[in-house]
């Protein structure tokens, strides 16, 4: 990738660029990505290209009655209108269930803002967009459901024919009666964040002569897309080849399909180029998004704070359709006790569909919301048993070979007890003080916080996170290495994966275990793409494990091949022939084996006897389905973090200052130290953004929010430094013994924060994001859920929806703890 | 635009209803990057992001938000640091409009880039030449600025993938060199 448009880099360490595992070699890509030439999939044009639109539902809930596109067809410049009626295909499609239809159907229903009615071509995109305003469509609007626990209810109409109920689980272990004398219950809410990745959603799609299609995009998962694409296109799955352009982020949210049909189509009905794009609007209503939470936790302990029993009761919103979301509960429900030695475990999960936005992957999957809740409960009971919170953390902390939650060991190593000793040992930032520049306090030089008004808190939060997908899917990463010789007659190897690089750094980890294990510095990547076999998801923690599995596995058949042919030509003993690794090595470009007097080029070696070619597929060992009490061996592996937040509180104006962040985590093998920090950095500030700022506010099914003016990120000056202790233990399963890094620390970096403040404020703050109002107005009653043996609220169908803004309230009498005046300050860390 | 305010098509809530009056046009020169662009019929309105990158196809300048929220345009006009999604395009016919390929001869761009590649500072990268040239203009504005006066400088470029560590150090790594430390 760094072609003629790269920037030359001085100063950069040619050796480093060759650099084996373990070295902080540079990115391939950086010197075109500095430069600004790196083609991300929204920069591909092409002559003669078409511009696509999309018409979207405006109704949470609606029956589409009519659809017109007379006018629109007839405007100059206009090219094609597809709806419904020209999907060839199967109607629908969906990452686990197809339950999305490619565009709401005249006579079908439309259920949630933004959902999909028609799509333009158009020969540019103002033309594009005038057409969708000239295409009519008559809207029934329907009652929306827009509570996800009224969605629970059975006796609640379905608002899809597969129902409202993605996937109910329940969790048993041990004895779930038992109970503790100290107990703490309480309950959560969590908002719904946006992965927000940089570049919005694009992708050129080229009709090919074959009937089928090509399309580079932006995307996690090729196959998955591809396979998604070919069922609705009615195309063999050869007929439709994707390529994957320069993706700008993703962090989950370009798991699903999201315009890849819709160009798709539009290239067929043309017979042209057409390149589809959104804008910052619509990529926030395409994509599914984190899912909303509501958690209830009851804690039960002996008075020396051992842990006796967790209950939790999760509802999650999953939105009009079904993405991932049955994965996601299982994730939540599998972690909701956090990395704690618990014996009897009881937890209710439910996700459910409602007209909302539809939920689904990001980064952590279900974990960062639980993580919030047990974490808040570990302090509520220090405080309760009088206990520092480290101390109660340090106590429970579970290691390999206690019993998780859903009765399977744990997988070694898990440092869990590692990583809290070295946050809780990191040296404390200095105190503020008067002569803090205003820069740094609360809300910054705008904000003028008065000095005598700042309180300083700190918290802890503790997470575990499964990596790599569960329940017995059958999951595989596919790579292939070719060694020829280049134009001048040099050996050179080609790596060639389905692997999607979204900005997390696989294009360097290849390369350098490409080079590890082949001996050879000139190591080229081919673009991603559907020619090879799936890669998997660009997701769970899994593409250093799995596709560098492959590559490394690959890259291992190759070199025996080589060795193989040399032997063949030395004429040994079959004995000896059958395991030329004992006498011959590849390095360095070169076949040597001091004992059978060898030493030949591999340029030798190829020139003789042609191209080495091999595709390896690396799969984990095999996982299991739960029971119907979530006991079974689920998940493969684990990694466990541990984050220290230090905040500064203004108590005027509720505003928030992280001041400094220790993160410990446990990382496996580092293959690329310099890639770990930037993942765990990155993973940190997402963190904080759900935390502090990050909201996706939906009221009655409209989303309030789709612009970065009011959807906020953390910025430069919102994000401190980030200390980082990586606790290495090698994992023996996995290659090289890594362990997945981007998601674990996303999930404590937020009830660190948020711990943080409470300490601060000596508020129970049980919504996240902390909002200001949370910190300088009464607390809001909206937050409670029931408990999971209560009736969730009995209600007959035909009543109307939420009584609160977030349409998830569960305040009324009887149906949970009324809220109460506020509880004494949460325990701190700081003595 | 709040979704819920006109219960129209998102993302279409700007757009002028079919049969009005046509929009007023411009045909005006653009130096971009040392470079002359004509544009010819250009929509009065547009901004000089989109003509930069629709019109005349310079893809080097980024767009994530449109908004001025995310730095990802920023371009140089006339040698101040503007996001380029906020700048009539016509307004800029006279300015000399530069993006990170402009920089790109200088000295201390060069020093930037390079720092960025080593240090960690570019994960998907999309973020990067917007805060290339951000972090260029800054260090030429202010070379000793500390760390709190560089975060705050940068908080109009968003970074969603590296949490802004890697690119603070790169900008430090530029101020040390430069000192000869
Ligand atoms: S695209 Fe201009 S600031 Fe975001
Ligand atoms: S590197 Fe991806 S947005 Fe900055």
């Amino acid at each position: 990738m760094t072609g003629p448009g790269a920037w030359p880099v001085p100063g950069a360490d040619r050796a480093l660029e060759r650099a084996r595992i373990g070295r902080s070699a540079p990115r391939p890509d950086g010197p075109a990505k500095v430069a600004g030439t790196f083609p991300y999939a929204n920069d591909l044009r092409v002559p003669g290209m078409l511009h696509a639109r999309t018409l979207r539902s405006p109704h949470p809930h609606a029956r589409v009655r009519r659809i017109d596109a007379t006018a629109a067809r007839a405007m100059p410049g206009v090219a094609a209108v597809v709806t419904a009626a020209d999907v060839p295909g199967v109607p629908t499609y969906g990452l686990i269930h197809p339950d999305q239809p490619v565009f709401a159907p005249v006579g079908g229903v439309a259920r949630y803002v933004g959902e999909p009615v028609a799509a333009v071509a158009a020969v540019d995109g103002r033309t594009a967009r005038r057409a969708l305003a000239a295409i009519e469509v008559e809207y029934e609007p329907l009652e929306p459901l827009t509570d996800p626990r009224r969605a629970a209810d059975p006796r609640t109409p379905p608002i899809h024919p597969n129902g409202n109920i993605y996937r109910e689980l329940t969790l048993r272990h041990g004895d779930p009666g038992a109970r503790g004398p100290v107990e703490v219950v309480d309950s959560y809410l969590v908002g719904q964040q946006d992965q927000a990745f940089l570049a919005c959603e694009a992708a050129l799609a080229l009709p090919a002569a074959d009937g089928g299609v090509d399309l580079m995009l932006a995307t996690q998962w090729l196959h998955s897309d591809r396979d998604q694409m070919a069922a609705c296109l009615g195309l063999p799955e050869e007929k439709v080849r994707l390529t994957l352009a320069g993706v700008g982020g993703a962090f989950g949210g370009r798991e699903d399909v999201t315009l890849q049909i819709h160009g798709a189509l539009l290239a067929l009905a043309t017979g042209s180029p057409v390149r589809i794009a959104y804008d910052r609007e619509e990529s926030f209503l395409a994509h599914p998004h984190r899912h909303p939470a509501r958690m209830w936790f009851r804690h039960s302990a002996t008075r020396d704070g051992d842990l006796i029993a967790v209950a939790a009761r999760i509802v999650m919103d999953g939105g009009a359709y079904a993405s991932s979301s049955p994965a996601v509960i299982a994730n939540a429900v599998t972690h909701a006790a956090g990395p704690y030695r618990v014996p009897n475990v009881r937890v209710d999960g439910v996700v459910v569909r409602t007209n909302n936005p539809p939920c689904g992957a990001m980064r952590g999957f279900g974990v960062p919301q639980v993580t919030i809740g047990h974490e808040a409960q570990m302090d509520r009971l220090a405080t309760a048993l009088g206990m520092d919170p480290v101390a109660l953390r340090l106590r429970n902390a579970i290691g390999p070979g206690d019993l998780l939650p859903t009765g399977q060991a744990v997988p070694p190593p898990l440092p869990v007890r590692e990583v809290i000793e070295a946050v809780a040992a990191a040296p404390a930032p200095p105190p503020a003080t008067a002569a803090t520049p205003a820069r740094d306090r609360p809300g910054g030089r705008g904000a003028q916080a008065d000095p005598a008004r700042i309180r300083r808190g700190t918290g802890y939060g503790v997470g575990v996170k499964n990596l790599m997908f569960s329940e017995g899917f059958d999951d595989s990463a596919t790579a292939r290495v070719v060694l020829e010789l280049d134009r001048d007659g040099q050996p050179r190897a080609v790596v060639h994966t389905a692997c999607a690089e979204v900005g997390q750094g696989f294009v360097t980890i290849a390369g350098q275990i490409a080079r590890t294990e082949l001996g050879l510095d000139a190591v080229v990547l081919a673009p991603a793409d559907t020619a090879v076999a799936s890669a998997g998801s660009t997701s769970a923690s899994r593409q250093t494990w799995m596709s560098g599995g492959a590559v490394r596995k690959a890259s291992v058949a190759a070199v025996d091949e080589v060795l193989r042919r040399v032997a063949a030509s030395l004429r040994l003993p079959p004995a000896a022939a059958a395991t030329p690794r004992r006498l011959l090595t590849l390095a360095d470009g070169a076949v040597t084996g001091p004992e059978a007097g060898v030493s030949v080029g591999l340029a030798d070696v190829l020139a003789a006897g042609g191209p080495v070619d091999v595709t390896e597929t690396f799969r984990h060992r095999p996982t299991h389905p739960m029971d119907a009490f979530g006991q079974g061996d689920c998940h493969v592996a684990y990694a466990c973090a541990a984050h220290r937040a230090v905040v500064d509180v203004d108590l005027d104006t509720g505003l928030v200052r992280v001041v400094e962040l220790t993160l410990a985590q446990d990382v496996g093998t580092m293959l690329n130290p310099l890639s770990v920090l930037g993942q765990v950095e990155g993973g940190t500030a997402q963190g904080l953004g759900l935390a502090l700022m990050e909201e996706l506010v939906v009221t009655d099914g409209m989303v309030i929010n789709t612009t970065f003016h009011d959807y906020l990120l953390p910025t430069a000056a919102d994000v401190p430094p980030l200390r980082l202790i990586p606790i290495e233990q090698p994992a023996p399963e996995a290659p090289y013994g890594v362990k997945g890094i981007g998601e674990a620390p996303t999930g404590t970096a937020t009830p660190a924060i948020v711990a943080a403040i409470r300490d601060a404020v000596g508020r129970d703050l049980r919504r996240v994001p902390v909002r200001p109002a949370d910190l300088v107005l009464p607390p809001d009653p909206t937050v409670y859920l029931a408990p999971p043996d209560e009736d969730p609220e009995p209600q007959g169908p035909a009543e109307p929806a939420a009584r609160d803004g977030m349409g998830l309230s569960d305040a009324t009498p009887g149906a949970g703890t009324p809220p109460g005046p506020d509880q004494p300050p949460a325990p701190g860390a700081s003595p | 635009m709040p979704a819920t305010d006109t219960g129209s098509t998102p993302g279409a809530a700007l757009e002028l209803a079919p049969g009005l009056a046509p929009e007023p046009t411009v045909s005006y020169q653009l130096r971009v990057d040392g470079a002359r662009h004509q544009v010819h019929g250009a929509w009065l309105g547009a901004s000089l992001l989109s003509v930069l990158r629709d019109t005349l196809d310079l893809t080097t300048v980024k767009d994530a938000c449109e908004q001025g929220r995310c730095g990802s345009c920023s371009v140089l006009l006339d040698g101040r640091l503007v996001a380029s999604c906020t700048v009539l395009a016509a307004d800029a016919e006279d300015a000399e409009v530069t993006s990170v390929a402009g920089l790109r001869p200088s000295g201390p761009a060069r020093a930037v880039a390079a720092a960025f590649v080593r240090e960690g500072a570019v994960q998907c990268g999309y973020c990067t030449p917007g805060m290339v040239v951000a972090v260029t203009d800054l260090l030429a504005r202010r070379p000793d600025a500390d760390d709190g006066e560089v975060r705050e400088a940068l908080s109009g470029n968003i970074c969603r993938c590296t949490g802004y560590g890697r690119i603070l150090a790169a900008v430090r790594a530029v101020q040390d060199e430069r000192a000869g430390r």
